[in-house]
């Protein structure tokens, strides 16, 4: 299960939104061992490409030193999916490497850069084996409401 | 030489959960050997018979091991390597 702030699960919406129809990337880093998304990081996606992310990797390495000296890991790895559903693909699966994260993918197929629905899900990647999980919207100073799956 | 290597949260089973370990060698790849002579299956994890895996960057302090000459990068005595997984998909 991915708890995570409304206003982070907006940001990466408008990330997505305004990248498509290319492919939106980054993290929401969080205190190591906490699994609490604190800190909003859009990296740029140097394949500039609607089929394919990848960060930077200058960008990569400063993100990890930073986030060691911050004694943070990344809690959420998003991407945007832009023309197909929020499910990880083939390439997802193979190059996932943070078995403690959750995989949040956003799809824009039906919005584009406009308002309009997006589709945002979570999942485990561990060993090549997609486990989807509820995402909960902490809600400031409101009860915390579950939404799908 | 003897230089510092910081192995990604990914990686730490091959290093008995160590977030750094030492190793030895004039070239990255010379260090990539000695490194599995004491973590074996750790160099299988970051090359193939091309050299450094697509998805795997290797750095110099500051550099990407691609933007220098890759697995004959030379090494000097306290190098800080670090090895990261792209983070990349589709």
């Amino acid at each position: 299960m991915l708890t995570i702030a409304r206003a982070h699960l907006e940001a990466m919406a408008a990330h997505a939104r305004a990248d498509h129809p290319d492919e939106a990337c980054g993290v929401i880093a969080g205190p190591v061992g906490s699994d609490r998304p604190e800190r909003f990081i859009p990296m740029v996606n140097a394949a500039r490409s609607p089929t394919f992310y990848e960060f930077d990797s200058a960008d990569l390495l400063r993100l990890y030193r930073e986030m060691d000296d911050h004694d943070e890991e990344p809690v959420v790895i998003y991407h945007s999916h832009t023309a197909t559903e929020a499910y990880p693909s083939r390439t997802d699966i193979s190059y996932a490497s943070e078995p403690a994260a959750h995989y949040v993918l956003v799809s824009t197929r039906e919005c584009g850069n406009d308002e309009g629905p997006v589709e945002i899900r979570s999942y485990r990647i561990v060993d090549g084996a997609v486990t989807e999980e509820p995402i909960i919207v902490a809600e400031t100073g409101e009860a915390l409401a579950a939404v799908g799956p | 030489m003897a230089v510092e290597v910081r192995i990604p949260t990914i990686l730490r089973p091959y290093t008995d959960g160590a977030k750094v370990v030492q190793g030895d060698g004039a070239t990255i790849g010379d260090l990539l050997v000695d490194l599995d002579t004491r973590h074996p299956g750790l160099r299988e994890r970051l090359v193939d018979e091309a050299g450094l895996r697509r998805f795997i960057n290797v750095y110099l302090n500051d550099e990407d091991v691609r933007f220098l000459d890759g697995l004959g990068t030379a090494l000097a005595d306290g190098d800080s390597i670090t090895i990261l997984p792209a983070v990349a998909g589709g």
